[in-house]
């Protein structure tokens, strides 16, 4: 009864104990919020003999948004492909994009009991990694991302779930021969980056072949791709009508910005490292209307809408190519487990040496198209092209 | 106790080679018996490749008294010499063992080059200029090799340097059955990983005994004179340019078979992994440890490298409790009270650090 005696309810003191008890809990959620966004560091929730499915990206620094995107495609795919048979758990750590801490972080989810690893993100990291994963005791690996042929060649147990460069390239060769057989082409790259270096080079071997007129080649670093002025002059004065441009957004955004200013009216085709140019900051993204880009996904498509829906309720952001890959990756995982007949707690150098045979045999219907596997571990996957319009990426 | 135990410093040295092979012993059989997590048994190669990092610079900064921020310029050219080496003699020397030895040396040699060359020129120069040259070198190095692509067939190694960016691993016109080994931007990959945690311990050993020797020997006395007094040491007629370029080259090649050994442990390497901030990570190492003191630096490497792998579970936080572990670390051993605490418990100690600067 004591709530009855006066002084407990002086609003003096409830109002400052109701202030400090809103603002703890503001903290609290703040802290909350922190611990969340951070769960693509930490694990997630893990069931007792579920299965254990590890990722590995940059998940800090400057390629933060790749590995988060990776991250989180494997965490929502763990949730959604897990049965009672096959309870998944996840758990990612992060590796800067670096092989030596790429490495750790593979042997640190070894130590956690990881039985099928999704990842690393990067090349350089997957090429370092899958050289460990595949020496005994093996452990497989399936990297959404990484897309040097280095990374599965001359290894048993390594795949991947996107392209390599080299495929890319000739395919970005045979579509734009069927698309734009007449323009006069351009070839603009990033030389120090081995992506955009290998997809520029295995285009242009197939243009050749397929008797494209590739007219110029312009190249930038990493420190010298805040302008592009340069190039565009020489790429114009050389009479190029198109863009072939295999680089990442950022770049990608500049140059477009940058042949605006130069009243250069050129069409542009990117690869899959375009996807993600209409949320770059501060770029308007009308110059992006009627850009072409090769990209194996698109979270404007109908049949994406389900995974659109869920990634952004749970991230609060719009999937990109690279958490489209890994949901994908999770997937083929999980079925070639089922053709496998490997239970939730097979022993990760039985699962390595048995899921491989079970990977060529799948057909997995994902979000990147029909995806199957060759057995040195290359995915094979129609190419699709798409056009931006009205902010929206449609079939080409 | 044999004679030449009898002397201080030759007592600490061979405490400090034991503390080495203890700790080798102790890990090894761990390792036997599984008891260590497979995170750490993972870093041991880099550890030790940390390790002769750490002695090799503290030679140049602690004993010589020189600044070098591009320490790790001259392990990027000993590891891809190294990788290069152990690639290319895949066939001709079959023995992952000798291959090893044969990279490191390979890596000692061009990384002393190197070093050699850069120290004709920059050893003129002291204090900030010395400071500012290396860290050039450093950054040159990372350049050069992202221009660098290397292939081997049966006629030989194929060399393209790539200026203009346009030239690809097929213009080196590899023979049926060659294979790139460096390819410009993407670096050494796909290389066969052949460093073993026996070898980097050896490399370890030999890095000490060559640098506690050479500090202890007669051009030891020599550098340490340079050092603490310039032109004393000049007016007394020794060679400053000399003694320095001593301690440099010697600390290059030090660094060059760190950076084989650290190569060869991985199938992937781009050049930005020697950058500056590798630079300044293993000047953290020697100056945690304690300037001049190569057992400290042993210790500073070995924790600082495991460090941020054993703070995962932070996931998001661990840079900035690691940072903050730093800080401490900085701190508390330069604190007056701490010190002042640590003299009163090990008395013996303290008058031991105050007689030798440069220290086993």
């Amino acid at each position: 009864m004591s709530c009855l005696t006066g002084k407990s309810f002086n609003p003096v003191v409830n109002r400052r104990s109701v202030i400090a008890g809103v603002a703890g809990l503001g903290a609290a959620s703040i802290l909350a919020g922190c611990s969340d966004g951070g769960s693509g560091g930490g694990s997630s929730a893990s069931s007792a003999g579920a299965f254990k499915v590890g990722t590995i990206g940059p998940l800090t620094g400057p390629a933060a948004s790749y590995g988060n995107s990776v991250a989180h495609g494997v965490e929502l795919a763990c949730k959604d492909f897990a049965t009672d048979a096959l309870p998944l758990a996840s758990k990612a750590e992060d590796d800067v994009a670096d092989g030596e801490k790429s490495v750790n972080a593979f042997n640190s989810l070894a130590d956690w009991g990881m039985q099928v690893l999704v990842g690393p993100t990067t090349t350089g990291a997957s090429i370092a990694v899958a050289e460990v994963a595949n020496s005994d005791p093996k452990v497989f690996m399936i990297t959404p991302s990484a897309s040097s042929p280095d990374v599965t060649a001359d290894k048993t147990c390594v795949f991947q779930a996107c392209f390599n460069d080299p495929n890319q390239g000739a395919n970005a060769a045979v579509k734009l021969a069927e698309m734009f057989p007449n323009e006069k082409y351009v070839v603009f790259y990033n030389s120090g980056d081995p992506y955009s270096a290998g997809i520029r080079d295995a285009f242009v071997a197939k243009a050749a072949e397929l008797k494209l007129e590739v007219v110029d080649e312009e190249s930038f670093k990493d420190d010298s791709q805040t302008s592009f002025t340069n190039q565009l002059t020489k790429a114009k004065d050389a009479g190029a009508t198109m863009i072939f441009a295999p680089i990442y957004y950022t770049p990608a955004s500049v140059l477009l910005t940058n042949a605006k200013e130069m009243g250069y009216d050129v069409k542009m085709m990117g690869c899959d490292g375009m996807d993600g140019i209409l949320g770059v900051e501060g770029f308007d993204t009308s110059l992006a209307e009627g850009l072409y880009l090769m990209t194996p996904f698109s979270a404007d498509e109908d049949k994406n809408a389900d995974f659109v829906g869920a990634y952004k309720d749970a991230y609060g952001e719009t999937p990109d190519q690279f958490a489209a890959d890994a949901y994908d990756a999770v997937h083929a995982v999980v079925m070639a487990m089922e053709e496998a007949g490997l239970a939730a707690d097979a022993d990760p150098a039985d699962i390595a040496d048995q899921l491989p045979a079970a990977m060529t045999a799948i057909t997995v219907e994902g979000l990147t198209g029909t995806l199957t596997w060759n057995d040195k571990g290359e995915v094979e996957k129609d190419p699709m092209v798409y056009v931006i319009q009205g902010g929206k990426y449609v079939a080409a | 106790m044999p004679n030449f135990l009898k002397n201080k410093k030759t007592r600490r040295d061979f405490v400090t080679y034991g503390l080495v092979v203890l700790a080798f012993v102790a890990v090894s059989l761990m390792q036997a018996n599984h008891m260590i997590p497979r995170m750490i048994v993972g870093q041991l190669v880099p550890i030790c490749a940390y390790i002769v990092m750490a002695i090799s610079l503290n030679l140049v900064v602690g004993v010589a008294g020189d600044l070098s921020l591009g320490h790790a310029g001259f392990m990027s050219v000993g590891a891809y010499t190294g990788i290069v080496a152990a690639t290319s003699l895949a066939e001709a020397v079959p023995n992952d063992a000798v291959r090893l030895v044969i990279a490191l040396l390979a890596g000692a040699a061009s990384a002393a080059l190197a070093g050699f060359l850069v120290g004709i020129p920059v050893l003129r120069l002291s204090g900030d200029y010395l400071a500012i040259v290396t860290l050039a070198f450093g950054e040159i190095i990372k350049e050069i090799v992202t221009c660098l692509i290397v292939g081997v067939d049966e006629r030989g190694l194929h060399v393209l340097f790539n200026l203009t960016g346009k030239l690809t691993v097929d213009d080196l016109g590899l023979a049926e059955g060659g294979a790139a080994i460096i390819k410009g931007a993407q670096g050494a990959s796909g290389t066969e990983t052949i460093s073993t945690f026996f070898a980097g311990f050896l490399l370890v050993m030999v890095a000490l005994v060559i640098v506690l020797n050479l500090v202890r020997s007669r051009a030891g006395r020599a550098i340490l004179a340079v050092r603490d007094n310039r032109i004393a040491a000049e007016s007394v007629g020794i060679s400053t340019t000399k003694y320095r370029m001593i301690a440099f080259v010697v600390s290059a090649a030090l660094a060059g078979a760190a950076g084989a050994l650290f190569g060869n442990g991985f199938s992937q390497l781009s050049a930005t992994k020697f950058d500056f901030n590798t630079s300044i990570l293993i000047l953290v190492f020697v100056v945690l440890g304690g300037l001049g003191n190569m057992r400290g630096s042993i210790v500073a490497a070995t924790v600082l490298t495991i460090l941020p792998e054993a703070l995962r579970q932070f996931s998001d936080y661990r840079m900035l409790v690691y940072a903050i572990v730093l800080i401490l670390v900085m701190i508390c051993s330069n604190n007056p009270t701490i010190k002042g605490f640590v003299a009163r418990v090990l008395p013996r100690r303290r008058s031991n650090e105050e007689e030798v600067s440069a220290d086993a």
